[in-house]
């Protein structure tokens, strides 16, 4: 490691101000910093810091996505080899690379043209890159179709960038999630590619369904009587295949099992809010409980409410979209209030309109909007009591 | 017996190098300084020049805006420089003490004797008033204030403390006497705020003329602002004083031998001290002598007057701030960690449990000053709030102070918070932000549009 400092030390100057490269300097430094955390030491207020960064806990979240990644390279082989029959005379390591080479080239795109842009934005500002996109370039695959044409996918990727944070002047200053920002942006213009039954499943035999399960659960509500329920036998009543994510769906958000190991992962490091994610849950659970009580059509009626937390994006959005400092609400009630509301309207969505199947991914961009109003209100709480106190005491 | 609270929100800090109650002997120190920097928001006039030769009380500088205030020579002998900086300002008067430390005579009297008036008149005069601080902005108390209430905190649960206890030992007479004189100053109680399981001593229990407060918990439980939001917290218009225990005795050694006697014991600790321990000797001190021969010698090391959270940095041959009992040494830290961030990190030292040093909870820390990262915008939340044990929002009231806005300053609690009290926060920053600095910053825009 020595040489490696003393190369790095010897390189420094040409990217510092009057050197040769000296407008790469945001760049050297985001590697340098990224090999070796900098000698900067604190000059003033407390002395000794916290052994926490942003490199750090950026990590952490992607590790936490690690099971979900996994899983998808599973499922992505998984669902192909199924859809041609050949499941079963297709030993694991194949399904695997199978997975694999399909999803590679996706995290690739999202990877090399959001760091590229964050980079040049770095570059041209003057600033130091900042780390957040290394979670954000691996939201992005995860919540993609895995039929998606990798220039949709950099289309998007780089959409979310620029308008989703850039524009509001880097990680920390954005007001949407910027990976949800992708997927709205690919979802609105490129439907083809982000919704009906060919997209969810590789290179899919024509014969077979490859319908998510919300897809047929939006059609319960044109079902009646006896064809519902024998509906709902044929299509959804697999809850475990649902759970653990043995169905068609984006690459990361099928398994409700990887992506409760990720959740395990955040709350116990303390890095995501377990406040948010467990009141989506709650709202979620609510809602789903409102729908069976006043029932209306089968897909009220039918689908019990703890299965919409498995089904679809529910539980990727609660855990990993939801869970956005930056965006999401930034008080401790806010953070109740504000995971509430997302579940609870994004099964409200979700059943109530069938031109949307994913409603987790516009409910959260809709609390995105209006965290910094609950916020306001929990603030305003905060200083009411205040001024009440002065009263008192007067 | 009042009710013990316990204080949940906040964070003990274990570092390696905890001094131990023995009072060891150093060299004595030759030569003394009064930083005004140690005072916030002061501009110093002085009154001595250099060569002029002083008497242990007599006034080195006084307040060009109160000129009551007077700061004085914590030993006599010679001024021997005023070291100034940028703008003139004055960083720091130098004196040289004589063999033998000769006294101003001030008068000697049982403060309960006295009226409230020339209690003051006294401590002004003497300098002693300098100890007296007041809330909100953590500044020095005005002369003609009478405060709501006035509020001692007898236990310091900061990182490496020096122990209250053991630094009053033998004072009990001394400290009972300045409790008496601080009474006479309000209209309120005089709060003595103790920790049950820190405070062992009689000194504490037995004192006389207080109301006593109990709270126990974790770090900023010591600290004398979280004390006062929970017993009566500060409102726009309202003014509490504060003060340390080890002051209380310079006030009533003021009045029980009629002199400025600031001699003090201070806490040497730290990770880099061989071995940590007490020693006596006297405020505003060169910590030379105090340093010769005690510091581990293998790597870079930082000097801090205070701890970690608070403290300044100073030379090795600097000199001890006005208000500090105890100096850390800590490792510097300045050097470059191969892809630190990604490390398992048994030795680091986190709130949250990212590293896996959060299976070892008991261990001692070797911290240095490193920052662990580089500053970045606001991306965590509720970092802040876990480590403040206050009916205030951290992060939304650093954020008003960003933009300037005072209003919504005044609305978050400005008046209620002292830049200590928000260290916590500045040390688990993910973003590394300046929480100390800012919330001064904060403070001295309200002083500015207040008055």
């Amino acid at each position: 490691m020595k040489a490696l400092r003393k190369f790095l030390d010897k390189k420094k100057p040409l990217f510092q101000k009057g050197g040769k490269f000296a407008k790469l300097q945001s760049s050297f430094e985001a590697f340098e910093t990224f090999l070796f955390v900098p000698d900067i030491t604190s000059h003033n207020g407390t002395h000794i810091k916290d052994a926490i960064d942003l490199k750090r806990t950026m990590s952490i979240v992607v590790m936490a996505l690690i099971p979900a990644l996994l899983f998808g390279i599973y499922n992505t082989g998984y669902q192909h080899f199924l859809s041609i029959g050949e499941l079963a005379n297709t030993d694991f390591l194949d399904i695997c690379i199978y997975g694999l080479i399909k999803i590679l080239p996706i995290i690739v795109v999202s990877y090399v043209v959001g760091l590229g842009i964050e980079f040049a934005f770095a570059q041209m500002r003057g600033h130091q890159v900042n780390e957040g996109f290394l979670v954000s370039g691996m939201l992005i695959p995860l919540i993609m179709p895995v039929g998606a044409p990798l220039w949709m996918v950099a289309v998007s990727t780089a959409f979310a960038v620029v308008i989703g944070k850039e524009v509001f002047g880097g990680t920390g200053m954005n007001i949407w999630n910027p990976a949800l920002i992708a997927r709205a942006f690919f979802f609105f213009a490129y439907p083809s590619k982000m919704s009906g039954d060919t997209v969810w499943i590789a290179e899919k035999a024509d014969s077979f369904s490859g319908a998510t399960p919300l897809a047929h659960a939006a059609n319960l509500v044109d079902v009646k009587g006896e064809a519902a329920l024998s509906f709902y036998q044929q299509h959804l009543a697999n809850a475990w295949d649902m759970f653990v994510g043995l169905i068609p769906g984006s690459i990361g958000e099928t398994s409700t099992i990887a992506i409760l190991i990720g959740a395990v992962i955040l709350i116990v490091t303390g890095i995501g809010s377990w406040k948010i994610i467990v009141s989506v849950f709650a709202g979620g659970y609510v809602m789903g409980l409102l729908f069976n009580l006043i029932g209306g059509n089968a897909y009220m009626e039918l689908i019990p409410a703890w299965q919409h937390l498995i089904m679809g994006g529910f539980a990727f959005g609660a855990v990993f979209m939801a869970t956005d400092p930056v965006s999401g609400a930034q008080t401790a009630r806010g953070k109740i209030i504000y995971g509430f509301l997302i579940g609870f309207l994004a099964v409200l969505i979700r059943v109530m309109n069938a031109g949307f199947p994913e409603a987790m991914m516009l409910s959260i961009l809709f609390m995105n909007t209006f965290a910094p109003l609950i916020d306001h209100y929990v603030v305003q709480s905060n200083i009411k009591r205040r001024l009440k106190r002065v009263k008192v005491s007067a | 017996m009042s009710e013990v609270k316990k204080i949940k929100k906040g964070l003990d800090i274990k570092l390696a190098g905890k001094a131990e109650k023995v009072l060891e002997k150093a060299d004595r120190s030759e030569t003394y300084a009064i930083k005004p920097s140690n005072f916030p928001g002061l501009t110093p006039k002085l009154k001595v020049k250099v060569d002029a030769e002083v008497k242990a009380g007599d006034s080195l500088f006084f307040d060009k805006y109160c000129p009551e205030i007077n700061f004085a020579s914590p030993v006599s002998g010679k001024v021997i420089a005023v070291n100034r900086g940028e703008r003139r300002r004055i960083l720091e008067v130098v004196i040289q003490a004589d063999a033998e430390i000769q006294y101003q005579e001030f008068k000697k009297a049982d403060p309960k004797g006295l009226s409230r008036e020339e209690i003051k008149e006294e401590l002004l005069k003497s300098g002693l008033w300098a100890f007296v601080r007041q809330r909100p902005y953590d500044v020095i108390a005005k002369p003609k204030d009478t405060p709501k209430a006035i509020f001692v905190s007898a236990f310091d649960t900061a990182p490496l403390a020096a122990d209250i206890d053991f630094l009053l030992e033998n004072e009990a007479e001394a400290f009972q006497a300045g409790l008496d004189a601080l009474a006479k100053l309000t209209d309120g109680k005089l709060y003595l705020n103790t920790n049950p399981n820190i405070n062992q001593t009689k000194i504490f229990s037995e004192a006389k003329n207080v109301e006593v407060r109990q709270f126990t918990g974790v770090h900023p439980a010591g600290n004398v602002g979280v004390q006062i939001s929970h017993i009566s917290p500060m409102n726009k218009g309202e003014i509490a004083w504060v003060i340390r225990p080890q002051e209380v005795v310079f006030i009533g050694r003021l009045f029980t031998k009629g002199i400025y006697d600031v001699s003090r014991k201070i806490a040497l600790c730290g990770s880099e001290v061989k071995t940590p321990c007490y020693f006596e000797t006297i405020l505003g001190a060169s910590v030379r002598n105090i340093l010769k021969g005690k510091l581990k010698d293998d790597e870079k090391i930082r000097v801090i007057s205070g701890n970690v959270l608070t403290g300044e940095q100073i030379t090795e041959d600097g000199f001890l701030n006005f208000y500090d009992s105890q100096i850390t040494v800590i490792p510097e830290g300045d050097k470059f960690e191969f892809l630190g961030w990604a490390m398992p990190g048994l030795q680091k030292f986190s709130m949250s449990k990212t590293f896996f040093s959060w299976l070892t909870p008991n261990k001692e820390y070797r911290l240095d000053a490193n920052l662990h990262g580089e500053h970045r915008a606001f991306v965590m939340t509720g970092e802040y709030d876990k480590v403040l044990p206050m009916d205030v929002l951290p992060q939304q009231l650093i954020k008003s102070i960003m933009i300037e806005d005072i209003d919504q300053m005044e609305q978050l609690g400005i008046y209620e918070v002292a830049p200590e009290d928000l260290a916590l926060c500045e040390f688990v920053c993910t973003s590394k932000i300046n929480v100390q600095d800012l919330v001064r910053k904060g403070i001295d825009l309200m002083i500015k549009e207040m008055s």
